[in-house]
């Protein structure tokens, strides 16, 4: 630990995880000017709150497709032929090679998430804000469709 | 037939808002309790025999008798909606549809163990629990059921939400109130208990959405109406969420105790397609299965523990005959190894490679030496890691073993 070590504001840093919230929404995603912005808002260095952003899954440093798609991987949802049927189901309609994981437009983005708390009406995904329940192969499908025409 | 308690409100319509809360006979208990003394209170929970709802089943009043009384200390209270144990799903239902009740048991545990400061710490991913908070939160201060002197008692509390941001160790109290800080999610050692140090240091109580809940019907029916439900060191109503191979997924809610067949067939329908039971996950995928000859197991914590299990968070996922085990017992692996915060080498180098070595026999790449190698991880994680995360990840994971054997080896001949 440096030596010039700041003796931290309690409140101030508590604010951490809205501030990085903030910035996300206003950048898009926490991009190096995000990160700084923070930093300087709250007097802690970069580095402390870049560790703190790497820690939880929903803070981005990348920005994100306009359609994020979140699969859910948990066991209510893999028992439910959800899961990584279902991922499968997305990525072939999507045209996702294996191993790539955004159109080639970078509108749409797949990956997995872990239970989101809705195993009553497995199987589940995610895009953006909004849960998709009860996903057959085919309310997939037309989801899908809807999206790719928009 | 029991008369719900917890979810009386639930699929009522406008459940959500205040004045339907007060139009059913919400914010009753508030009066009575402020009329108490807190001493009482916390005598009252203790009689009531409630225990926490958020896994480990601790004796809540003993918890509030360990709040410092001396009003001159500043002391917080917490409430956990980080519900992140996979198979769970109460606590977003009681937050979307019945804020206000989890409210009014925010309130008047503040009360009784003397804070003025709660804070609700919410799982990142609930965006319409979030909206829902915000909004009861606002719809209470406004009617003056929160801020100073509530309801002219002269007794004043603040109540605000603060959302996590995607870990599921952040449910482990200690790493929420590191998070409530703004810091990354890591576990603190104990001693102290948050009781003794928390939040900024304070003295601070956590509890789970669920077991808030209770505590106005504590006191507005009693204590002795409460113990009356469930069996006698298991008191009380539990919801039970049930999900899986079964044709009524959701949530129930019964007396501690009820058992599981009941809860699968007589709640939950039976199992999809008719078929047979190969086995049950009962309190969520950190707990060990039980099988079909198990399934008459009261559902209360004594009970389920001398099944060799845990009660855990009450998340019944039922799997029916036919299921590769193997995958199972992967998919619960690879949830630890992907939220182990890292901390501590036992648990990120052992649920990692648990995750590894099973998607290995699953995938029909397993080794003569696996099945040793995995029972030797589990070995290694159980009572070796700095919080209980290692624990749920290996007790599910070394009863499959035990319970599967013949399928496990199966695998490393051949993939199913
Ligand atoms: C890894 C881990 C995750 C946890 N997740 C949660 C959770 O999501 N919600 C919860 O209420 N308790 C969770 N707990 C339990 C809390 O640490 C704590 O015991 C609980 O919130 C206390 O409330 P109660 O006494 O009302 O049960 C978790 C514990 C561990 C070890
Ligand atoms: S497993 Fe998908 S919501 Fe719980």
């Amino acid at each position: 630990m440096s030596p010039t070590r700041q003796v931290q504001d309690p409140a101030k840093r508590a604010m951490l995880l809205t501030a990085l919230y903030i910035a996300q929404e206003q950048y898009g995603h926490l991009s190096e000017e995000a990160i700084q912005r923070v930093s300087a808002r709250l007097g802690l260095s970069p580095t402390e709150v870049l560790s703190t952003a790497s820690f939880y899954t929903l803070y981005n440093r990348q920005p994100s497709a306009r359609y994020r798609i979140q699969v859910c991987a948990g066991l209510s949802c893999h028992l439910c032929d959800g899961a990584e049927s279902l991922e499968r189901q997305v990525r072939q309609k999507l045209g996702l090679a294996e191993g790539q994981d955004r159109t080639k437009d970078g509108r749409f983005s797949v990956e997995t998430v872990e239970c989101l708390a809705a195993c009553d009406t497995a199987p589940n995904l995610r895009i953006n804000d909004e849960l998709f329940a009860r996903l057959s192969p085919e309310a997939t499908d037309a989801l899908l469709d809807r999206l790719m025409k928009e | 037939m029991f008369e719900k308690v917890l979810l009386r409100n639930a699929g009522v319509p406008g459940s959500e808002r205040i004045d339907v809360y007060l139009s059913r006979g919400g914010y009753q208990a508030l009066p009575q309790a402020l009329a108490r003394t807190p001493a009482e209170l916390i005598d009252m929970v203790k009689r009531s025999g409630l225990r926490g709802r958020g896994g480990a089943g601790f004796p809540s009043g003993l918890k509030w008798g360990f709040m410092p009384t001396d009003p001159a200390i500043t002391k917080y209270v917490c409430v956990n909606t980080d519900e992140g144990e996979p198979g769970t799903f109460k606590d977003r239902q009681l937050v979307e549809q019945d804020p206000h009740q989890v409210i009014e048991g925010v309130i008047i545990t503040s009360y009784a163990v003397g804070a003025h400061r709660a804070f609700v710490y919410i799982r990142g991913e609930f965006f319409d629990g979030m909206k829902r908070w915000v909004k009861a939160i606002a719809d209470a201060y406004e009617r003056g059921y929160l801020g100073r002197d509530i309801l002219g008692s002269g007794y004043g509390l603040d109540l605000s939400v603060h959302r996590g941001a995607g870990a599921y160790i952040c449910g482990e109290e200690t790493a929420m109130i590191e998070s409530l800080e703004g810091k990354r999610g890591q576990p603190r050692k104990k001693p102290p208990f948050p009781a003794q140090a928390g939040l900024f240091g304070r003295p601070t109580l956590v509890h789970n959405v669920e077991t808030l809940c209770n505590v106005p019907h504590i006191v507005q029916r009693g204590p002795e109406w409460y113990a009356g439900i469930g069996t006698p060191k298991s008191t009380g109503p539990k919801i039970f969420c049930v999900s899986g191979h079964v044709n009524r997924p959701g949530n129930y809610e019964l007396p501690l105790g009820a058992p599981l067949r009941e809860i699968i067939f007589e709640h939950a329908g039976g199992v999809r397609g008719g078929r047979a039971i190969k086995a049950v996950i009962p309190g969520g995928s950190s707990t060990p299965m039980l099988t079909p000859d198990q399934l008459d197991t009261p559902m209360d914590f004594e009970s389920l523990a001398q099944a060799g299990s845990m009660l855990g968070t009450g998340a019944v996922i039922v799997i029916g005959e036919g299921t590769c085990m193997v995958d199972v017992t992967r998919r619960i692996a690879r949830f630890f190894a992907h939220e182990s915060c890292g901390y501590c080498a036992p648990c990120r180098v052992g649920t990692r490679r648990l995750a590894e070595t099973l998607e290995r026999v699953e995938t029909g790449q397993g080794r003569p030496g696996d099945l040793d190698l995995l029972a030797g991880l589990c070995e290694g994680i159980q009572g070796r890691t700095f919080c209980p995360l290692g624990d749920a990840a290996a007790a599910p994971v070394r009863r499959s073993l035990e319970l599967f054997r013949g399928e496990f080896e199966a695998h490393i001949r051949s993939a199913c």
